[in-house]
C-alpha cells in the first residue's frame, strides 16, 4: 500500500537588524530569503516517515514566484520526491495574507494529488498568520490537528497519534483519523542539512509549476475582504538604561549594578 | 448588532484569555454599538458561565458537551451559535486551541479571519493592528465585510473585571459524532527535571545568538560565576542543546526572578510571556531593535561575545578558551 504525503512549503524572508520599510513591506535591500523555519521541521518528519515505510512518496507544493525555486530545491535535496509550485501573474499582485486565499490554491492541490496526510509549518515566520493548514483542512473535508510536536503515524490504518503542544509545558495526546492536516511545530525532529549528492540530485527531481488555469481556478480566488494597509516600526516602548562603552567597560557596568543589588556576591 | 466571543478552558479551570477576551469584545461591540455574547463549551458550563458573568457580558450560551477541548465539537458548536445568532464580530483567542478551530470556524461559516490581533479599531472599517517579522514591524489589516472573525492575542487587553448581570442560557446544538475524527486520549505535563529554573533569584538565559551549541559553555561559565541558574529560549532546546525543563516562555516555564540576564535572546512574543514578570530585566544583544528592549531595564548592545568574557573575569570566573 503506497502513502502520498504532501508538505507545504513557503519561501520567507528574514529581516535584517537593520532595515528600512517602503511602502507595504520591508525593502528588498534588508531581506533574505530562505525556507520558512516551521515547514523545514514539516519536511523532516515527512522525509523520516518516507525513510520508516514502504513506498512513501513525499510531494512538497509552494505558493511563490520563481525566485522561491532554490528554497524549493533544498527541500528536494533533503529528500522530498518531487515539487509543485503554484503562481500566476494574478497572484503577483495579490498579498496572499488572506489564510481563505492560501486554502483555496493549496485545496486545488489537495484535489488533484489526493494526499493520505498534509504537513504544513504551525505558521510562517513572516507574516505569522497561523491559519493555514487548518483551513486548508476545513476547505478540503480533512481532519486536522494544530501545533503537533510529536507524530506517530499508522499508514494502514491512516492514523495520526500526535502530541499537541499547548501553553504551560501541558502536551494534549490526541488521535486524528486520515485524511489529515497537521501543523507541525519546531522541536518535532532535527531538520538534516542538505548533502552534497542531495543537491545534486535535486536538480534532476520533477517541479511542476501550475498557474490558475491549470488548478481549474480563475483570478476570482485572489479576491479577498482583507489588505494590507500599512507597515510601520512600533514606538519602541522601551525605557531601557543602555550602559555604553567597550565590552570590558559595559561588563564592569553590569557587574557593578550586579553587586549593589546584592544579587551576586564577590 | 453582537459580538460573540468563545471562551476557553483545560483540565477544569477557565484560561486567563477567556477574561481578556471579555474586554475586547466590549471594546469591539462598544464600537460597533452591539451586545457581547460569549461562548461556553465543555465541561462545568454553568459554574464556567457564572464566573465569566463579568462588566460587560450581556449573555453567555452554554454548550454542556464533553469534558474538554476537541476541535470537531468547538467547530460546531460555534457554527451553529453564530448561524443563530448571527453576530457581526467572532472573537477567538489566539491560543493554542483558538489556532486549532477559529479557522475552520471561518471557513464554514465564510467569514474572513484575521489572526494575532494586538488592537483594532472599529471605528467604520475595522482595522486590525498586528504584527509581522518576528514583532520586528506592525501592520494595519482592513477587513472590508460585513461580519468576520478575529483571533486575539494573549495578554494584550487586561482581564475583565466585576460582576455582569448577563442572562445565562444553554445553546442546543446536535453535534454531528460522525463528523467527530480526532479524540483525545490525555495530557502530560513535561519539562519536569532536576532543576527548577521557576525556584531560581538569578537566571542567565541563552538564546539564538550563541549560534554553535559548542558555544554554550561560555553562557554557562557566566551562570556559573554569578551563581546564577541557566535557562534559555525556544530555539536552543528545539535543538536539543538543552532540555525542556530550562526553556522560558508560552510553551515552556513562566519564571518572576529578581533579575533575569538575556544572553542573545531578540524576546519573541512567545519568550516574554515567560518572562516579563521579573524584577530586573537585563539584555545583552547586538540588536538595539530588538523587542527585548522594550521590557529591559538595562542593557548592553554589543556582540555578546565581546561582553559576556568580560562578566565572567569581573566575577573571578574563566572563559573557556
Amino acid at each position: 500500500m503506497s502513502t502520498k504525503i504532501l508538505v507545504t512549503v513557503k519561501e520567507v524572508a528574514e529581516v535584517d537588524d537593520e532595515f528600512e520599510i517602503s511602502g507595504l513591506d520591508i525593502d528588498d535591500r534588508y531581506l533574505e530569503y530562505d525556507l520558512n523555519e516551521w515547514d523545514d521541521y514539516a519536511v523532516e518528519e515527512a522525509v523520516q516517515l518516507s525513510e520508516a515505510g514502504d513506498d512513501v512518496e513525499v510531494v512538497t507544493v509552494t505558493l511563490g514566484p520563481e525566485r522561491s525555486e532554490e528554497t524549493i530545491r533544498m527541500a528536494l535535496a533533503k529528500g522530498a520526491d518531487r515539487a509543485v509550485r503554484v503562481w500566476d501573474d494574478a497572484l503577483a499582485d495579490a498579498g496572499l495574507l488572506d489564510a481563505t486565499t492560501k486554502a483555496d490554491l493549496l485545496a486545488a492541490v489537495v484535489e488533484s494529488e489526493e494526499p493520505d496526510l498534509v504537513l504544513t509549518g504551525v505558521q510562517a515566520a513572516d507574516d505569522s498568520f497561523g491559519a493555514t493548514g487548518v483551513a486548508l483542512a476545513e476547505r478540503v473535508g480533512f481532519e486536522w490537528a494544530a501545533v503537533v510536536n510529536d507524530l506517530d503515524y499508522d499508514a494502514d490504518a491512516n492514523v495520526s497519534s500526535v502530541r499537541r503542544e499547548l501553553e504551560g509545558g501541558v502536551e494534549e495526546l490526541t488521535d486524528v483519523e486520515g485524511p489529515a492536516v497537521l501543523t507541525i511545530q519546531t522541536g518535532i525532529n532535527e531538520p538534516r542539512y542538505a548533502s552534497l549528492r542531495g543537491i545534486r540530485q535535486a536538480q534532476r527531481k520533477p517541479l511542476d509549476v501550475h498557474a490558475l488555469d491549470d488548478l481549474g481556478l480563475d483570478e476570482s480566488v485572489v479576491d479577498s475582504p482583507v489588505d494590507l494597509t500599512s507597515m510601520y516600526e512600533p514606538e519602541s516602548e522601551g525605557d531601557a538604561v543602555v550602559w555604553e562603552g567597550s565590552p570590558d567597560e559595559t561588563a564592569d557596568e553590569l557587574a557593578t549594578f550586579l553587586r549593589e543589588q546584592g544579587v551576586v556576591e564577590g | 448588532m453582537t459580538v460573540l466571543a468563545v471562551t476557553e478552558h483545560r483540565r477544569g479551570e477557565l484560561r486567563t484569555p477567556s477574561f481578556e477576551i471579555i474586554t475586547a469584545g466590549r471594546d469591539l461591540a462598544d464600537a460597533l454599538d452591539a451586545e457581547l455574547h460569549l461562548a461556553v463549551i465543555g465541561g462545568d458550563v454553568d459554574g464556567f458561565a457564572d464566573r465569566l458573568n463579568r462588566d460587560g457580558v450581556d449573555a453567555v450560551h452554554t454548550v454542556a458537551e464533553g469534558e474538554e477541548f476537541n476541535h470537531d465539537v468547538y467547530t460546531q458548536a460555534v457554527t451553529a451559535m453564530a448561524e443563530a445568532h448571527d453576530p457581526d464580530a467572532l472573537l477567538m483567542p489566539n491560543t493554542v486551541n483558538g489556532l486549532d478551530y477559529a479557522p475552520a470556524v471561518a471557513g464554514a461559516l465564510d467569514l474572513p479571519l484575521v489572526t494575532d490581533a494586538v488592537d483594532f479599531d472599529a471605528d467604520g472599517t475595522l482595522e486590525v493592528t498586528r504584527e509581522q517579522y518576528g514583532g520586528k514591524v506592525e501592520t494595519t489589516v482592513d477587513v472590508e465585510a460585513d461580519a468576520f472573525a478575529l483571533t486575539i492575542r494573549p495578554a494584550e487587553w487586561p482581564a475583565a473585571e466585576g460582576t455582569g448581570d448577563a442572562e445565562i442560557t444553554p445553546f442546543d446544538v446536535d453535534i454531528d459524532e460522525s463528523a467527530v475524527g480526532s479524540t483525545v486520549t490525555g495530557f502530560e505535563e513535561v519539562g519536569s527535571g532536576d532543576v527548577d529554573i521557576t525556584e531560581a533569584d538569578v537566571l542567565v538565559s541563552v538564546g539564538r545568538g550563541i549560534d554553535e551549541e559548542e558555544n554554550l559553555p561560555l553562557v554557562e561559565a557566566l551562570a556559573d560565576a554569578l551563581g546564577a541558574t541557566l535557562s534559555s529560549s525556544r530555539p536552543i532546546v528545539d535543538n536539543g542543546w538543552l532540555p525542556k525543563n530550562r526553556q522560558v516562555g508560552q510553551s515552556g516555564k513562566v519564571v518572576t526572578p529578581d533579575v533575569y540576564i538575556a544572553v542573545g535572546i531578540s524576546g519573541a512574543v512567545q519568550h516574554v510571556a515567560g518572562m516579563k514578570g521579573s524584577d530586573t530585566i537585563i539584555a545583552i544583544n547586538t540588536d538595539p531593535n530588538a523587542p527585548i528592549m522594550d521590557i529591559a531595564d538595562y542593557a548592553i548592545v554589543d556582540d555578546l561575545f565581546d561582553v559576556v568574557p568580560e562578566l565572567i573575569e569581573q566575577f573571578g570566573g574563566q572563559a573557556p578558551s
